[in-house]
């Protein structure tokens, strides 16, 4: 049977289990009747019995899935004569593949000879054993697990807390998908990263000030070596977030008060949607934006003052950046000025304080902490934006701290070493790695000051 | 309370009615009038919407005087406080019609500022409500927005009179510095009639002030708005008879949003006059 099949077949076994656990149960006890006096609702133990209808065929097929394969080639390759036994794995696999293809039907490298066709012939046998045989084992499994948690049913079996375990178990399985993809990524980067630091030292990573990765590809090539001084890729990073921030932090803190305490309701109903929609645009929208809109506006502008603009800018980067921040900043701010209780704009009204009076003496500065980790989050969320500094500040690794200068990012640069073509064991790839983990440590650190100081502050008036 | 309890509670009162009580809800009962008026409301309503929250009311409040509001809990007595420091302007819905003189002075007019009238008319809370600031600046915040200290030494001046007329200052003199919420439940609200104190109000305004407090701060508080009673018009709102009967010269009754019944206060709790004021004050509505 074919895969699809097989799977659905596995499927209408466990519907059909279902039911039968579920008519089981109600004959045990003697009918509708009765049901009274079964431990579970009849249905729990159609769930139960489907359920060992459906796991353990399912087990062993993707079981199988990960397995089939190695046993299929173990047993090919013990069946090719001594001599092609005995040449080295490199060629040895290139022959298995070639056997494979054969056997498919596509066309192969190379003439076709005894033994490769002799080879195709054992591996379509073996796959067709294979598949008969998986077919086997997975009904077999289905109607046995079945017939298995049907016999069990009897009215004093507890059907609910069973499956109420197993759909448990589910959830668990679930939610650690997350932590355990987190937790790969992070090795992997981190595998990765001390490879690089095997070629380049961290030193100079850490310290050097002039970025070109350009490694030379072939042997012959002339060109540069490569020099990994990250120094270039953390002022930008710096400069074009801080402009950002200068942007982002007034405009949306500003905005959070008067949306807080001043604005009438319907002004609210209408704006906070509006701001919400602002922090849904994908950011590469806003990256051409920056690109065609922002940045010659800078540098039209910046040249009539008498400066001289790149073409692309820090600036122009910064301040769509921002632009793009701040909602964030301004729910955020937001949060944190609704979270101080009303009690505290009383006593200041009742003192004879002006609105503004209560707010900027007494709501804010409570509100503070909470606004600070607002600002540690959003500056989190700007060292790892990427479009939009791809787009209009460029990839010139200048070490500068001139806004109107083309500057590159930690991000873009991670970007522009992965796209392409690549060895993947280059210094220069391996160097995206090494980024890729500066850049997870800051921002975790970033998000995890943020979030203590958010939530901190939460309890203190709870 | 729903409107339909309230009438049975009502029609209760008119069934159990002794010889000689009204049992109507009409013209307030008592003595309205005082004979030395600092606050005057005259013909008082205030709707949130269409929720006619407070109908009709007149009374006047003496200076030097404590007055108690009483009555159950939705009856618009908080409502009824907070029109006297215009603090319902900030709410809303809210809409207050009728003439509050304070001073001889409409405090509803036009050219008159409501922050001003809130440092005249100072307002302590139900739940202590001390700034995340320390004693000091608690106590300081009003004379500094208000601009009423010179230099430094003025302020401190103050802030320590403020806190011995709270009866605080004993107890903080030596940590002004520590955060003010960091006090026990009955210092902070001791804090927060200093810090009322301190911007020099002519009237003080309690709404239910010792009922997050336990036994033993409520009755320093209680003892203090007995001190304080030589200075300043108190209104203070209670749900203890206790309370009233020990603090306040003089006690109006609301019920639904009218006021019921205005009298002495041992004539009130000895010989009430209403028959919903007598049911209130002996435990039968609450
Ligand atoms: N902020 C408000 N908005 C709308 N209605 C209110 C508000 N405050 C009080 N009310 C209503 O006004 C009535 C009187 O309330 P309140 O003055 O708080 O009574 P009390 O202080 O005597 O318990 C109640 O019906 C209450 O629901
Ligand atoms: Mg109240």
């Amino acid at each position: 049977m074919e895969n699809t099949t097989l799977i659905l077949t596995v499927c209408l076994l466990g519907v059909a289990g279902f039911y039968l656990g579920r008519s089981r149960s109600l004959s045990v006890v003697g009918g509708f009747a009765a049901a009274r006096n079964l431990h579970s609702l009849p249905g729990y133990y159609g769930y139960f019995t489907a359920i060992w209808c459906l796991l353990p065929a399912l087990a062993v097929l993707t079981l199988w899935f990960v397995l089939e394969p190695r046993v299929v080639m173990a047993l090919l390759v013990d069946s090719l004569p001594q001599a092609q036994q005995d040449l080295p794995p490199g060629q040895l696999n290139l022959l298995l593949n070639n056997v494979r293809n054969f056997a498919a039907g596509s066309a192969i490298g190379g003439e076709t000879n005894q033994v490769l066709t002799d080879a195709a012939a054992v591996y379509l046998q073996l796959q067709a054993r294979s598949r008969l045989l998986l077919t086997g084992l997975v009904l077999a499994c289905a109607v046995l697990g079945g017939v298995i948690a049907w016999r069990r049913i009897h009215p004093e079996f507890r059907a609910r807390n069973r499956v109420e375990g197993i759909v448990m178990l589910l959830l668990v399985a679930a939610s650690s998908i997350a932590i355990f993809t987190t937790i790969g990524i992070v090795l992997s980067v981190l595998f990765e990263a001390v490879r690089f630091f095997g070629e380049v030292p961290i030193s100079d990573f850490l310290f050097g000030t002039n970025w070109s990765p350009q490694t030379a590809i072939r042997a012959d090539q002339v060109g540069s070596s490569g020099s990994f001084g990250a120094i270039p890729l953390f002022t930008g990073t710096l400069l074009i977030t801080g402009i950002a921030m200068l942007v982002a932090v007034p405009v949306g803190l500003m905005t959070a008060i008067y949306l807080a305490e001043y604005s009438s309701r319907g002004v609210r109903e209408i704006a906070k949607p509006l701001l919400e929609l602002l922090a849904g645009i994908p950011t590469v929208v806003y990256g051409f934006f920056a690109a065609l809109t922002i940045a010659p506006w800078v540098r039209r502008t910046g040249e009539s003052l008498g400066f001289e603009v790149a073409s692309e800018s820090a600036l122009a980067a910064g301040l769509v950046m921002g632009i793009m921040i701040i909602p964030l900043v301004s729910s955020l701010a937001d949060d944190a000025i609704k979270a101080v209780p009303g009690s505290m704009r009383d006593g200041a009204l009742g003192l004879g304080s002006t609105r503004s009076e209560a707010m900027t003496k007494v709501i804010l500065p409570a509100a503070l902490p909470g606004i600070v980790g607002g600002i540690l989050l959003a500056v989190s969320r700007a060292i790892g934006e990427t479009m939009i500094v791809v787009m209009a500040a460029g990839l010139a690794a200048n070490l500068t701290a001139n806004p109107f200068a083309a500057v590159t990012t930690v991000t873009v640069q991670i970007v522009t070493l992965l796209v392409g073509d690549q060895e993947f064991d280059s210094a220069k790839t391996l160097a995206a790695f090494a980024l890729g983990l500066i850049l997870f440590i800051v921002t975790l650190i970033l998000n995890m000051a943020g979030l203590r100081v958010v939530r901190k502050y939460r309890e203190q008036y709870e | 309370m729903s409107n339909a309890t309230n009438e049975n509670l009502v029609n209760l009162a008119a069934a159990r009615a002794e010889p000689g009580q009204t049992t109507e809800l009409g013209a307030t009962i008592g003595d309205v009038r005082s004979k030395n008026p600092f606050v005057v409301a005259e013909n008082v309503d205030v709707y949130y919407g269409d929720n006619h929250a407070i109908r009709n009311v007149t009374l006047e409040i003496g200076k030097q005087e404590v007055i108690a509001l009483i009555g159950p809990s939705g009856c618009g007595k908080s409502t009824f406080l907070r029109c006297l420091n215009r603090m319902n302007d900030s709410i809303e819905s809210a809409r207050v019609s009728g003439t509050i003189l304070l001073d001889g002075q409409d405090i509803y007019s036009r050219n008159l500022d409501p922050v001003a009238l809130r440092a005249r008319v100072g307002m302590v809370f139900q739940k202590p409500n001390p700034f995340p600031k320390s004693i000091y600046d608690n106590v300081a915040y009003g004379p500094r927005i208000h601009g009423l200290a010179a230099d430094r030494a003025e302020l401190d001046q103050i802030v320590r009179t403020s806190l011995e007329r709270a009866g605080l200052w004993d107890e903080v003199k030596d940590r002004l510095d520590d955060a003010g919420t960091g006090l026990s439940g009955g210092q902070q609200q001791r804090l927060c009639i200093a810090r009322t104190i301190a911007v020099g109000p002519e009237v003080i305004l309690m709404d239910e002030p010792c009922s997050a407090l336990d036994p033993i701060a409520t009755a320093r508080i209680e003892d203090l708005i007995d001190e304080l009673s030589e200075d300043y018009a108190i209104v203070v709102v209670t749900h203890s008879m206790q309370q009233a009967a020990r603090v306040s010269k003089r006690v109006a009754y609301f019920h639904l949003g009218t006021l019921v019944e205005v009298d002495e206060t041992d004539r009130i709790f000895t010989n009430p006059r209403h028959k919903l004021t007598e049911d209130y004050i002996t435990g039968r509505i609450g």
